[in-house]
């Protein structure tokens, strides 16, 4: 196993006693419920629980900020995007293409930021306030590792632009200095302000030197005195490029931590005014050096500048490691490490079971979008580019969606079937046919089973409207069998609805000629289901008692086949009681009726065949 | 290319509704409404399009619309329709219907009325009492209709508490949606492809009139009336396939094209310019169907920067398809005319619930939690 890489943190479950009470838990897809047992430590377990509620602890509370979800919702279009244009980018215009597509998570990042900004201010709540500032630091680095990974991994800038881009890298993330700058000019005499000096001094530091230029000329107009020394710091700044100049002394520069801020802040103005055409490759030498001068030995790295130190010693494994274990959601890892791997910066890095870095983060990340009673439409994209895992660990998540309303069904319909999972097709028009069944919505039933294809559930279904049938006498939604078209040849017991049905609409006609074949046809092509012979044989009755012959003798000799065959097949039952007698006896008196009936008929029609036309 | 605005509002959006302009009036519409689904505190909101005062330096509108207030709904909001310049109904997944008021002057929503058992299974008065979601609502002041999962239809009046009239079972599966033909008879589509055409005035509980489709009963989600001609009617698929019903005639559709790869969810008329037809899916596209004739520009295959798909040779190539076509959508001469459709949204995304016409202006929204807004419609 491997060693911890920190200490674990400590979460306290409110109203418990741990001391004294035991707890019990149990892991679910992204959460862990939590309760108290009425196991004690010490003493004799009591009855009586202490804290009556289970606890649900959830890691990644980010799901469900508000403004965290635009974040989501924004790069999962990036996303899908990416994997889409993936297929069709060859050579040089890729890079540009790869490079536009990090442009847009930064921005999408940055969008974020600003409007969590934004409320962290009006916040009222101190508390609230605090945490939605948290937040955008959060976010603020984040997008400073993103920054530095583009430069360093996707632009992959020779030397010489190297240094350019770690240029503007820095200057986006000090905004103090814009703010300053605004401050002094905006001042009524600016090289009165008491920042004119500090101004000039950062602008020199982020190689600012135009602007240093005119903020110093603006005080060389000004004083006649100062103007000689302004004269030449300004012709040095204008020539710079041609001589190298005093302000690469480190000391000079360690001088100015302050101003500087940070080390990599520090490690950009040192290489910009010593090692300007610096190479992507000894990047981690100086990097490690301004930690250290930086540093200077009082205080240990944060998790921010171990990332950005892996980053500069170009370890993408180690930047997204770290990441992984800073930030508590997997969002960042997920899809920065999705877009390296685009750029084929990651080499098939096998962890123990099988599925490569890039698909286990997507995989995490998409789990725990599954878990959010919203998001996980933006989750089955994710599965869908997860070659490996991606299929089976949809299949898993689909099937757990609650399913409140037909329409949220639907989408989930729909999402199966685009990806041929017919078991889950199968299986959630199921469990929707049950429910319409138990709500007696044989229709709705209905309509789910043909979806399905399910001939099975459309076998109970009809049983279903037949029993309603015998108990009522009459059809129930008569608006769904009338009109099943095509749907009836899903099942058996469908189609001798159907026919069913068609025959008592004959009858209704009086068509009595086409409605008796009809019915013999239901008995005789064994589509009838024998339970429903008897009354199948019933109402033969009024055809066999017209005054015209309507069964032919041909079909009356069926007719009687048919009776045998089902009074010679009924057992005998146990000990009678007072009901089953009753029956017997209705029994008993039908068959008798029938049998009269049929031979009647017989005659006539025996008669009738055996006459002469017109006779 | 039209202007078309999104916005990123952290919910998933079901339905979109223009606030409608008062009759007579100039204005364009400026107000629209959502409502959301899928999350565990689900708000209808009202939004705003900008002020007509500020015009940016390319003399156009300034683009992003703006929340103006919002309220909690119990359960998904599944149908929204406005019932007047200040009320709006909602359909909820609990089986429950809410009339909501709208404060102009302090910009707040409130609840003015609701019907919580509007739709359930088992009655609310016994043992088991199950909910149902009512899937759609129509307002036709004073009148509200709702239908349900339960096949359920009502008769609401704004301000009676109880239903004035409700036909029980009127269907065995889901009514998916409802829509007035002429005032005392409205149209029900349901999951198992059938139109059926309700008249209050007569006193039972069966439809005066069913239509199906032909071949397989493909369960029809969205009906919309042509605004003129109120025997034109318009329903959409689960397959995707728009149809063209002529409810004077004969029991089957007049036609059927092929559109979407999914689910249809919404397809509208447009109220002034009724030979333009508007429909959204889940495939995640939104279509503008264009059969008016104006003829030069119709021979040209490219319009200046749309993506217009002509469907004329592939419904030919279908089988059990008639072809439809011009201005009233009914007549069938193909040679001379054809339906240019434009795909309106600029990258493909997760499903459009909703979509709404006004004027100038098309409103839409999608599971990916976007919501679209163009003014700029046909232009």
């Amino acid at each position: 196993m491997e060693e911890l890489d920190g200490e674990p943190t400590v979460t306290l479950i409110p109203g418990v006693n741990s001391s004294k009470k035991q707890m019990c838990f149990d892991w679910g897809p992204g959460e862990m419920l939590v309760c108290e047992t009425s196991f004690n430590k010490k003493e004799k377990s009591e009855t009586v629980p202490g804290c009556p509620v289970i606890y649900i602890i959830r890691k990644d509370v980010d799901v469900y900020s508000q403004i965290l979800r635009k974040l989501f919702n924004e790069s999962h279009g990036i996303f899908v995007g990416l994997q889409r244009i993936e297929e069709e980018l060859t050579g040089k215009s890729r890079k540009a293409q790869l490079v536009r597509v990090s442009k847009n998570y930064r921005s999408v990042i940055r969008a974020c930021m600003e409007e969590m900004h934004q409320v962290a201010i009006a916040a009222k709540d101190p508390a609230c306030s605090r945490q939605f500032s948290s937040q955008v630091s959060i976010l603020s680095a984040m997008e400073l590792i993103w920054n530095l990974c583009e430069i360093l991994f996707i632009e992959v800038a020779p030397a010489g632009p190297l240094l350019l881009h770690l240029l503007d890298w820095v200057r986006l993330h000090v905004c103090e200095v814009d703010n300053l700058l605004a401050d002094v000019l905006g001042s009524e005499n600016p090289r009165k302000h008491e920042s004119f000096w500090k101004l000039v001094t950062i602008l020199v530091l982020q190689g600012r030197l135009d602007e240093a230029r005119q903020m110093l000329s603006k005080e060389a107009d000004s004083s006649p005195t100062s103007a000689g020394m302004c004269r030449i710091l300004g012709d040095l700044m204008r020539t710079m490029p041609v001589l190298s100049i005093m302000l690469g002394d480190e000391a000079a520069l360690l001088e100015q931590k302050e101003l500087l801020n940070n080390w990599y802040h520090f490690l950009v103005t040192r290489l910009l005014y010593s090692h300007p055409t610096v190479k992507p490759i000894d990047l981690h030498f100086y990097a490690q050096s301004s930690l250290d001068l930086f540093l200077g030995g009082e205080s240990s790295p944060e998790p921010l500048d171990n990332i950005l130190m892996a980053a500069f010693e170009f370890d993408i494994h180690q930047v997204i490691k770290e990441c992984s274990i800073a930030l508590s959601n997997w969002w960042f890892v997920a899809h920065l490490t999705d877009l390296l791997d685009h750029c084929k910066l990651l080499q098939s890095h096998n962890l123990y079971f099988g599925s490569n870095m890039r698909e286990f983060l997507l995989l995490e990340y998409a789990s725990g979008l599954f878990a959010h009673h919203s998001l996980w439409q933006l989750g089955v994209d994710y599965f869908d580019y997860c070659p490996e895992l991606g299929r089976v660990s949809l299949e898993l998540h689909i099937e757990r969606i609650p399913l409140s309303t037909e329409q949220k069904a639907l989408k989930v319909l729909r999402i199966c079937e685009q990806r041929q999972m017919t078991e889950q097709v199968r299986s959630i028009c199921k469990i929707l046919a049950m429910k319409a069944v138990r709500n007696n919505r044989l229709g709705s039933a209905l309509s789910w089973s043909i979806r399905a294809k399910d001939a099975a559930f459309a076998t109970l279904v009809s049983d279903r409207f037949l029993r309603d049938y015998c108990e009522r006498g009459c059809f129930s939604d008569l608006d769904l069998i009338d009109n099943l078209g095509p749907a009836m040849m899903l099942s058996d017991r469908l189609t001798f609805l159907g026919k069913y049905r068609e025959f008592h609409r004959l009858y209704g006609e009086k068509r009595f000629v086409d409605a008796a074949s009809l019915l013999l046809s239901l008995m005789t092509s064994q589509i009838a289901p024998r339970s429903f012979w008897m009354t199948l044989l019933t109402d033969a009755l009024p055809l066999l008692e017209q005054k015209q012959v309507i069964f032919s003798a041909e079909q009356t000799y069926e007719l009687m086949r048919c009776l045998e065959d089902l009074t010679s097949g009924r057992p005998v039952h146990g000990e009678p009681d007072a009901q089953r007698l009753q029956d017997d006896d209705i029994e008993t008196t039908k068959v008798e009726m029938l049998r009269l009936a049929l031979a009647r008929n017989l005659a006539r029609a025996i008669i009738k065949e055996g006459s002469l036309e017109g006779s | 290319m039209e202007e078309i605005y999104a916005k990123f509002v952290s919910q998933k959006i079901s339905k979109t509704r223009w606030r409608p302009v008062p009759a007579g009036s100039l204005q364009t519409a400026d107000t629209f409404a959502t409502g959301s689904w899928d999350n565990e505190e689900n708000r209808v909101s009202l939004w705003s399009i900008g002020d007509f005062g500020n015009l940016d330096s390319d003399g156009g509108f300034e683009g992003d619309h703006q929340l103006l207030c919002d309220i909690k709904h119990h359960g998904d909001v599944m149908d929204l329709q406005f019932f007047d310049q200040e009320r709006i109904v909602a359909a909820s997944s609990t089986g429950s219907v809410t009339l909501f008021l709208h404060h102009p002057n302090n910009q707040t929503l409130s609840v003015g009325q609701q019907w919580t058992a509007a739709h359930y299974h088992t009655s609310p008065g016994s043992l088991s009492c199950r909910s149902a979601p009512c899937t759609g609502v129509v307002c036709s002041n004073p009148e509200i209709v709702t239908v349900g999962e339960d096949g359920r239809i009502n008769l609401f009046r704004a301000d009676h508490k109880e239903a004035v009239r409700t036909i029980d079972n009127a269907d065995s599966s889901t009514l998916h949606a409802v829509t007035f033909l002429r005032t005392p008879e409205i149209l029900t589509v349901n999951s198992i492809g059938q139109l059926k055409i309700w008249d209050f005035r007569q006193q039972g509980n069966e439809p005066s009139q069913i239509l199906s489709l032909t071949g397989d009963r493909v369960p029809l989600h969205c009906v919309d009336r042509h605004p003129n001609q109120q025997h034109v009617v318009a329903t959409g698929g689960q397959d995707g396939m728009l149809s063209i019903w002529d409810v004077r005639q004969g029991t089957m559709p007049v036609s059927l094209l092929k559109a979407h790869e999914a689910e249809m969810w919404e397809v509208h008329f447009h109220p002034s310019n009724p030979d333009h037809l508007f429909t959204c899916s889940e495939d995640g596209s939104l279509w503008h169907w264009d059969a008016s004739t104006d003829a030069p520009e119709k021979s040209s295959l490219f319009h200046e920067g749309r993506s217009s798909i002509f469907l004329f040779h592939s419904i030919s190539n279908q089988a059990n398809v008639h072809q439809s076509v011009i201005s009233s959508w009914l007549s069938t001469d193909p040679a001379k005319d054809r339906i240019e459709i434009t795909s309106l949204l600029p990258n493909r995304t997760l499903s459009v619930n909703s979509l709404d016409v006004l004027g100038p202006c098309l409103v839409c929204g999608t599971d990916a939690e976007a919501i679209y807004v163009t003014r700029q419609l046909f232009s």
